[in-house]
C-alpha cells in the first residue's frame, strides 16, 4: 500500500492519524487553520469575559468568571501544543494572529455591555462551542481529539455557569428581566454565526467531512442549537428574537429566519465593533511581554552555564 | 472590634485579588495568565471565608457581599500596598513578592492563634501561601538576575513600592487589644526574607524611605477609590438584587 492509501484506509476504519504518520499536505494545513483558529478564539475570547472580572455582581460570581476565562487559557495552550505536533510553533501562530493573517470566531468581536452578556456568552456561545466541539472529541487527529476531550469538560461547566446566571436574573427584577432580554437580543444572531456560512457556501467542508475533521456539517450543527436553545429560552422566559422562528412537526425542528450574512462578512473581514480592539489587546499584551519572556530565557540561559561551570569544577 | 480586624484581613485579600484580576487576558504570557489567575482565585477564595466570618462576628445578618460590596473607602481597612496599580509585569510582581513574605509569615502565626475559625482560615491558606511565595520569588530572581532591562525594571519598582512595604508590619489598634498575631513581630523576619531574595536576585535593598501607613485605619491612597467604584458598581446600581 502507498502512504496515500495507507492513510485512507485510517481515516476509513477512524484510526486516529498520529503526529509521525504519514499524511498529505492538505490534510495538515486544513488541521492547522483549523486548530489555529480554534486556538486563537480561546485565547483572544477571553477578552470580552475578562471584561467583567472587575465588576462581577458578587464574590462568588466574581471567582467563577475568573475561573471560566482561566480555563480558556488553559484550552488555549492545549490547542497549541497540539498545533505544535503539526510543525507550527507558538510564536509562529501568534504573529499570524497579531498580523491579521491566522483567524479567530467572530463571536468575540462583539462588546460584552452588561452583566446579562456575561450569561449570555457562556449559555449561548459556549452552548454554540460544545456543539462545535463535541464531534471533535472523534476528530480524526489524535493530539486534537485529545485536547477536545479535556476542553469540552469545562465547556459544558461554564454552559452551565451561564444558564445559572440568566436563571437568575430571569428570576429577579423587571430591570434584570430586560437586561436579560437586551442581552439575548444581541447575542442571538452573531450566535449562529458561530457555525459558519451556510454548506452551500462553505469551501472547506467538504474535505474536512471527507478527513472525518468536521463530522456534521454547519447547517446541521445550527439547526441543532436552535433546536436546543428555544425551548431553554421559553425556559428562562426570554423571546428568541427571531420573527420566523417557528415548530416544524414535520422535520422534527424549528424553521428559522436567515442570517444576516452581510453583517457576518463583515465581521469575519475585520470590520465588526471590537475587531481592532480585540487585536490591539493581543498585540499591546504580547509586546509588554517582550521584556518578560526574555528576561525569563536569559536568567534560564544564565543557570544553566552556572550549573556547567559547577559540574565542570 | 474582633470583627474589625477579619476586615482588614478580608479586604487585603480582596483588594489584592481584584488587581490581579485586572490582568486577566492580559498577562505577557499564557502561562502567566493561567498563574496569575491562580493566585487571584486563592486570594478570592481566602476573602471569602473571612467576609463570611466578619458577618457572623457582626451578628446583624449581613453578607460577604454586603461587606465587600457595601462600604465605602473610609471602611475598607486593606493595607495601602495591595492597592497601588498594577503597573508593569516587574511592578505587579515586586508588589505580590512583598505581600507574600508577610503573607506566609502572618498565616504561620495565626494557625497558633486561639480563634479557631482564623485557624482553620490560615491552615487551608498557608499552603496556597507557600506556593504563591515560591513564585513570586522564583520571577523575583528571573527578573532581577535576568537581562538588563528587566533587573532596571525591577529595581524601579521596588525602589517605588517601598514605602508602601513599611504598613505590613505595623499593628493597629485592634491588632493590640485581641489575641491574633503582631505584625510587628515579625518586622525582622520580614526584612531578612526580602533582603535574601534581594540579594539573590542581584537588587538592591532600597534605602530607608517615607514610610506610608494608614490603609489598616481605613485611610487610604487616591487609588482605592477608584477600584471600589468598578467593583462596587453593579451592587451599587442595583440595590439589593440577587445576582
Ligand atoms: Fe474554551
Ligand atoms: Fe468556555
Amino acid at each position: 500500500m502507498t502512504e496515500q492509501e495507507i492513510f485512507d484506509k485510517k481515516i476509513d476504519d477512524d484510526v486516529r492519524i498520529e503526529p509521525k504518520d504519514w499524511m498529505p499536505e492538505a490534510y495538515r494545513k486544513t488541521l492547522i487553520r483549523q486548530i489555529s483558529q480554534h486556538a486563537h478564539s480561546e485565547y483572544v475570547g477571553m477578552l470580552p469575559e475578562a471584561n467583567w472580572i472587575t465588576r462581577a455582581p458578587t464574590l462568588r460570581r466574581k471567582a467563577t468568571l475568573l475561573a471560566k476565562v482561566q480555563d480558556e487559557a488553559g484550552h488555549g495552550l492545549y490547542l497549541y501544543s497540539a498545533m505544535e505536533t503539526l510543525g507550527m510553533s507558538r510564536q509562529q501562530s501568534l504573529d499570524d494572529l497579531h498580523s491579521g493573517k491566522a483567524k479567530y470566531s467572530s463571536i468575540f468581536n462583539y462588546p460584552t455591555l452588561t452583566w446579562a452578556d456575561i450569561g449570555t456568552i457562556g449559555w449561548l456561545v459556549d452552548g454554540a462551542a460544545i456543539l462545535n466541539q463535541v464531534p471533535l472529541c472523534r476528530t480524526s487527529y489524535g493530539p486534537y481529539a485529545r485536547a477536545m476531550v479535556r476542553v469540552c469538560k469545562e465547556e459544558s461547566f461554564h454552559q452551565r455557569q451561564g444558564f445559572e446566571i440568566m436563571m437568575a436574573l430571569s428570576a429577579g427584577t423587571a430591570e434584570q428581566k430586560e437586561m436579560a432580554q437586551d442581552a439575548i437580543n444581541r447575542w442571538w444572531w452573531p450566535t449562529l454565526m458561530m457555525f459558519g456560512p451556510k454548506d452551500s457556501e462553505s469551501g472547506n467542508s467538504e474535505l474536512s467531512m471527507r478527513w472525518r475533521i468536521k463530522r456534521f456539517s454547519n447547517d446541521e450543527l445550527r439547526q441543532k442549537f436552535v433546536d436546543m436553545m428555544v425551548p431553554q429560552a421559553e425556559f428562562l422566559g426570554l423571546k428568541v428574537p427571531d420573527e420566523k422562528l417557528k415548530w416544524n412537526a414535520e422535520k422534527n425542528g424549528y424553521d428559522f429566519g436567515e442570517i444576516d450574512w452581510e453583517e457576518f462578512w463583515r465581521v469575519v473581514k475585520g470590520h465588526g465593533q471590537c475587531n481592532k480592539q480585540r487585536l490591539d489587546a493581543r498585540r499591546k499584551a504580547h509586546d509588554d511581554g517582550a521584556w518578560v519572556r526574555e528576561a525569563a530565557t536569559a536568567y534560564a540561559e544564565k543557570r544553566a552555564q552556572r550549573e556547567a561551570t559547577k559540574k565542570g569544577a | 472590634m474582633k470583627q474589625d480586624y477579619v476586615l482588614h484581613l478580608a479586604d487585603t485579600h480582596l483588594i489584592l485579588g481584584q488587581r490581579l484580576g485586572e490582568w486577566c487576558g492580559h498577562n505577557v504570557v499564557l502561562e502567566q495568565d493561567i498563574a496569575m489567575s491562580n493566585i487571584a482565585l486563592d486570594l478570592l477564595g481566602q476573602c471569602r471565608s473571612l467576609y463570611q466570618y466578619a458577618a457572623e462576628l457582626g451578628g446583624n445578618k449581613q453578607t460577604e457581599d454586603q461587606l465587600a460590596f457595601l462600604r465605602g473607602e473610609r471602611q475598607y481597612k486593606n493595607h495601602l500596598l495591595v492597592e497601588q496599580p498594577n503597573g508593569d509585569f516587574a511592578f505587579t510582581i515586586a508588589r505580590q513578592f512583598f505581600f507574600d513574605v508577610y503573607h506566609q509569615l502572618l498565616c504561620e502565626e495565626l494557625v497558633k492563634c486561639s480563634d479557631k475559625q482564623l485557624q482553620a482560615i490560615a491552615e487551608k491558606s498557608l499552603k496556597e501561601v507557600r506556593y504563591h511565595l515560591t513564585w513570586s520569588s522564583e520571577w523575583m530572581i528571573r527578573l532581577g538576575d535576568g537581562t538588563t532591562e528587566s533587573h532596571q525594571r525591577l529595581q524601579t519598582a521596588v525602589n517605588e513600592l517601598w514605602m508602601w512595604t513599611h504598613e505590613l508590619t505595623t499593628t493597629a489598634s485592634y491588632e493590640e487589644a485581641l489575641d491574633v498575631p503582631r505584625p510587628s513581630d515579625f518586622k525582622a523576619a520580614w526584612h531578612a526574607k526580602v533582603s535574601a531574595i534581594l540579594k539573590e536576585a542581584t537588587l538592591e535593598i532600597p534605602a530607608e524611605s517615607t514610610k506610608q501607613a494608614g490603609g489598616k485605619e481605613g485611610v487610604h491612597t487616591e487609588h482605592l477609590g477608584f477600584i471600589l467604584s468598578e467593583m462596587q458598581m453593579m451592587q451599587r446600581t442595583y440595590p439589593g438584587m440577587t445576582w
